[in-house]
């Protein structure tokens, strides 16, 4: 379990984080979602015990971080940023080393190297130098180090930046194999990792709380509408003329060669619409629902939320 | 202990899985040797001198002869390349980022700076070791006394651990290791030889003062073989406060 209650930091005049203050539940995946600069790192630097804050709390797996840090540091396992790797060791030989200074004991060592490299998929590079391996190993290197000693929190910093979309989706699947069993918060500025991976979320915007909450009740509490975008084989003037005919549609907006029909939330027009579409002939090729958690964040990130 | 050790081991591992502990310990091997085959031969010719002339014989001391300018000399090696096995422990994984690791797993500062700076001893122990194999032959051909050769040894490495105290501060202080490669070479430098010229021609309080906290002096005593507790405290309390320092660099950094 993760508390944060009230969480300031600042760099002199600089404020990093300001005022922060959200929860995620034991076992549950939570993501910490911002553009770059929104003080993601600095929370999470905070709650792994390497920098302290100014003021506010942080109590990560029943520990206060400022009063018991090593007992949190033992019940933390924690991916930065950049990826702490020592270039000149073997994978195999750098995992003892993180066993031994995350305090795993001696007889249990062997066992949980080998535990780790089994679930990040380590296997076929665990004999080779880390200097000498790719970007997508070393980051699931990154990630084995951080389950080495079996912590019962995880903290991970943008685990994905930097892998092409294959690495991405293994790392994805590494993550969500080990929702249950691990409280998760991780930090990214994709907002499809969140909706891929997450139980809920934590929405930042220059150090401060934006929104936060499980992704279902994000999305019912900011839209007012529900939605499909549709992709037909022409979409111009004509075509949303005919949709807006459609019994309870609010609203049909051109964007770009798709259109999106909105409706008030709590109605279902998806057949309505899907059936008008077929009968009018209008070359359906694609109907997919609004993302509300989408609208939200661009609307958070551009500073157009009044709230 | 048993943290302090981890890092130690990782720091030793890192020195054998980098081609820089086999160099210098080469450089290191070549410049004692040379030092040392110089002394011996000067003590030879020393030698042949003195059983023409009794007169010079009653100087003749293998102690004297050959290990003292051998040490002497060395230690102007010394602060030149003890900061090279420095320089990396903390620049480096400040640079690289590994510093995040090390900070948030359950090890506190002291360990951490206890652990490099014992990896750093031991390489200097090595170091010694290796070039005590040509002491040995000293035994096979002369009678060298073994108690001073051994507080000589003792000089030699408090003075080593001394220049690397202060190579290790210089290494917390910045990311760049060029850096903390020639800041300490200038300081220990300065603490080695500057500190006694300046001393020389100074007099009264200021004398005292510099006298007191040059090397030259200290160590000039362990190595003609006396056993002077109040050297040893010297550079004891000389290490400790660099790494004292060291120490209060890496915790007040992460209050700011």
């Amino acid at each position: 379990m993760i508390e944060v209650q009230g969480l300031t930091k600042r760099y002199g005049e600089l404020v990093a984080v300001s005022d922060l203050t959200f929860k995620v539940e034991t076992g549950r995946i939570w993501g910490l979602l911002g553009p770059n600069a929104a003080g993601k790192t600095t929370t999470m630097r905070i709650l792994t015990g390497y920098l302290p804050a100014t003021s506010g709390r942080a109590v990560v797996a029943g520990f206060d971080v400022f009063d018991k840090p090593n007992d949190v540091k033992r019940s933390i396992g924690y991916l930065p940023e950049v990826v702490p790797l020592y270039q000149d060791m073997t994978v195999t030989s750098y995992l003892a080393f993180v066993a031994e200074i995350k305090q795993v004991p001696k007889g249990k060592r062997k066992a949980a190297i080998a535990r780790v490299v089994e679930s990040a998929g380590l296997k076929d590079v665990s004999g080779r130098l880390i200097r000498n391996i790719s970007r997508g190993y070393k980051q699931r290197v990154g990630i084995a180090q951080a389950m080495i000693h079996d912590p019962k929190v995880l903290i991970l910093d943008e685990p994905t930046i930097g892998l092409d979309p294959a690495q991405i989706r293994e790392i994805r699947g590494i993550i969500k194999g080990l929702r249950g069993e691990h409280t998760i918060l991780l930090s990214t500025h994709i907002l499809p990792e969140v909706t891929q991976v997450c139980d809920g979320v934590v929405i930042v915007n220059e150090g401060r709380l934006m929104a936060s909450g499980s992704l279902e009740d994000l999305a019912a509490s900011f839209e007012k509408r529900d939605g499909v975008v549709l992709n037909l084989r022409r979409a111009g003037a004509e075509e949303a003329a005919l949709l807006r005919a459609v019994p309870g549609v609010e609203n049909v907006a051109i964007e770009g060669t798709e259109l999106r029909v909105e409706w008030s939330r709590g109605r279902d027009l998806r057949d309505d619409v899907a059936r008008l579409a077929l009968d009018k002939g209008l070359g359906l090729r694609e109907m997919r629902s609004v993302a509300g958690i989408e609208d939200l964040y661009m609307k958070i990130i551009s500073g157009r939320l009044e709230q | 202990m048993r943290n302090i050790w981890s890092i130690a081991k990782k720091e030793l591992g890192l020195y054998f899985q980098s081609p820089v502990g086999y160099v210098v310990f080469a450089i290191f091997l070549l410049i004692w040797g040379f030092f040392f085959t110089s002394a011996v031969n000067w003590a030879y010719e020393y030698s042949l001198q003195a059983a023409q002339n009794p007169y010079y014989s009653q100087g003749l001391n293998i102690n004297q002869m050959v290990l003292s300018p051998t040490f002497h000399n060395i230690t102007i090696f010394f602060l030149l390349l003890l900061p090279a096995l420095t320089m990396r422990l903390f620049a480096e994984e400040r640079k690289l980022g590994t510093d995040e690791l090390l900070y948030t797993s359950p090890l506190s500062v002291t360990q951490i700076v206890a652990g490099k700076y014992a990896a750093a001893l031991v390489m200097l122990l090595i170091m010694l070791g290796l070039s005590a194999v040509s002491s040995l032959f000293l035994f096979s051909y002369g009678n060298p006394e073994i108690a001073p050769l051994l507080v000589g040894y003792l000089g030699l490495f408090l003075m080593g651990a001394a220049f690397m105290a202060v190579g290790l501060f210089f290494s917390s202080l910045t990311e760049n290791q060029v850096i903390a490669l020639i800041v300490p070479m200038g300081l220990n430098l300065m603490f080695f030889i500057l500190m006694s010229w300046v001393a020389y021609s100074a007099s009264g309080l200021r004398k005292q003062v510099l006298d007191y906290v040059s090397f030259l002096r200290h160590f000039d005593g362990l190595v003609n073989g006396v056993l002077d507790t109040r050297n040893i405290v010297y550079f004891l309390s000389f290490c400790f406060f660099w790494l004292f320092l060291t120490q209060s660099v890496i915790q007040s950094r992460r209050w700011r």
